[in-house]
């Protein structure tokens, strides 16, 4: 199972508490996770990447194992402690304010 | 008893107020959708307890969030707004072609008579329809070939803010857009023409006088006369007897004639308000007196209603759909402003109180009357 913790917003939107848990079909990717996401999230497409060209949303990133892998490539494979769920992947909003 | 419910929408969610026939008590919920931002919410006419709401964010994009039950609860519905074929270019700030984006739904529109059936106002400009209760979205794409290359973005983006449904006639829609101007449909949406004759801008067009182009903050009309409408432009307030062929100023008297809500008395299709804003790059009233100008006499002829609004050190403004009437007897009066604060009238303007003085800036007002 892969984990995911969504920003805020996007919690409350998709009626979430903590963290989700996603079984993901093959080989886990930003791509593989994020359609697992919106099939089970239908609520969340379009607010994490664009619904046509599936282009990330500029103000959001995707962090995992203390990495920044938000412009690694969509079908690029994750890291194995995201692929076995011991670590979550953070999708993230870019910070605001002062 | 009637009562009322307004709609307020702000940058930081939406909020429901209601109150019995008197509008003296208030109950206010929300924030609905906290800390997203809010531009419109409105409820159907065939249907008043569905809801429809454009909830938006810098970070994740545009929902649309649809009640069933007047607001106590929500559900999102769809949120893909793509636009027919390819396209193309409108013009950027700067005179250059730039292609058409998707930002965000300013307004929606619920059809008058079928509350599955809503049209949606986007930047970048392009008008929506949804006959699937906002479940699916599909462009009127034509109202773009009406020189839509030439249409250019007012400073609040180029927007297609207002939607104006004829009761008389089921297929005939206005639509306003910043800063292209007006535009009329008479066969549901096939085909469009501009309706900006009489408009004037010399300040901001090379040709004062363009048929497109024009910066029009909004436009009203009252259902018992639906030839005849008032509009709110960039500078001057307009008015059109002949279904919109044709605009006469009728600024008159006017402290200021910037500023950009209108809106018409429910029973009274020639009394009209307006907020009055000092100028174009000075967003706030006139001397930090913060007055509703009424006219009864359809233009030209305006009095400042002051009655419980602050007329010292007041520097809000009042966005273009953040102003409605109730259609009680004693029509009701609301706007928001920017300093978060929304102001009833129950009188038509003689006299105001606010309802609640602390709100993120208000983006939208719109009201129901509930038997």
């Amino acid at each position: 199972m892969i984990r995911v913790i969504l920003p805020a917003h996007l919690r409350t939107l998709a009626h979430v508490d903590d963290e989700v848990t996603l079984h993901v079909e093959g080989q886990a990717t930003q791509r593989s996770v994020l359609e697992a996401l919106e099939a089970h999230y239908p609520m969340l497409r379009g607010t994490i990447r664009d619904q046509v060209t599936h282009q990330r949303r500029a103000f959001v990133r995707f962090f995992a194992c203390e990495e920044d892998l938000s412009h690694e490539s969509p079908d690029a494979p994750l890291p194995d402690a995201v692929a076995m769920g011991a670590e979550p992947l953070l999708i993230v909003g870019a910070m605001a304010g002062g | 008893m009637s009562k009322v419910r307004v709609l307020v929408g702000t940058r930081k969610g939406a909020f429901v107020l209601t109150s019995d026939a008197k509008r003296k008590r208030w109950d206010i919920s929300g924030p609905h959708f906290g800390g997203w931002e809010i531009y419109h919410l409105k409820g159907s006419p065939a249907d008043p307890n569905r809801l429809y709401a454009s909830q938006s964010s810098g970070w994740f994009g545009q929902q649309i969030q649809r009640s069933k039950d007047g607001g106590q609860t929500w559900e999102p519905v769809g949120n893909q707004f793509v636009y027919d074929g390819v396209p193309g270019t409108h013009q950027g700030y700067d005179g250059t072609p730039h292609p058409w984006e998707f930002k965000r739904v300013w307004h929606l529109e619920p059809s008058l008579t079928d509350p599955d059936t809503v049209y949606a106002g986007i930047e970048d400009a392009a008008l929506f329809r949804s006959i699937d209760g906002g479940q699916t979205w599909q462009e009127l794409p034509s109202l773009r070939g009406v020189k839509g290359h030439l249409w250019q973005p007012g400073a609040g983006g180029m927007c297609l803010h207002t939607i104006v449904l004829d009761p008389s006639d089921p297929e005939r829609i206005y639509i306003a857009i910043s800063a292209a101007g007006v535009f009329r449909t008479d066969d549901a949406g096939t085909t469009w023409r501009p309706m900006n004759r009489g408009l004037k801008s010399p300040d901001e067009l090379p040709d004062p006088q363009a048929e497109v182009g024009h910066c029009v903050h909004r436009i009203a009309m009252h259902r018992s006369r639906p030839g005849v409408l008032f509009m709110q432009k960039h500078w001057d307030v307009m008015r059109s007897d002949d279904a919109g062929e044709s605009w006469q100023e009728i600024s008159g008297n006017l402290p200021s004639d910037f500023g950009f809500p209108i809106v018409v008395h429910a029973h009274e299709p020639d009394t009209i308000y307006v907020v009055p804003i000092t100028s174009d790059s000075e967003h706030y009233p006139p001397d930090g007196k913060l007055r509703v100008y009424r006219s009864r006499t359809g233009g030209h002829e305006w009095e400042a209603l002051t009655k419980g609004l602050p007329l010292r050190d007041c520097y809000v403004n009042v966005l273009r759909d953040a102003m409605a009437v109730d259609a009680l007897d004693g029509c009701g009066v609301y706007f928001g402003t920017t300093g978060g604060q929304v102001y009833a009238s129950a009188d038509a303007g003689d006299s105001w109180a606010p309802i609640v003085r602390d709100l993120p800036a208000v983006v939208s007002v719109e009201v129901e009357t509930l038997p």
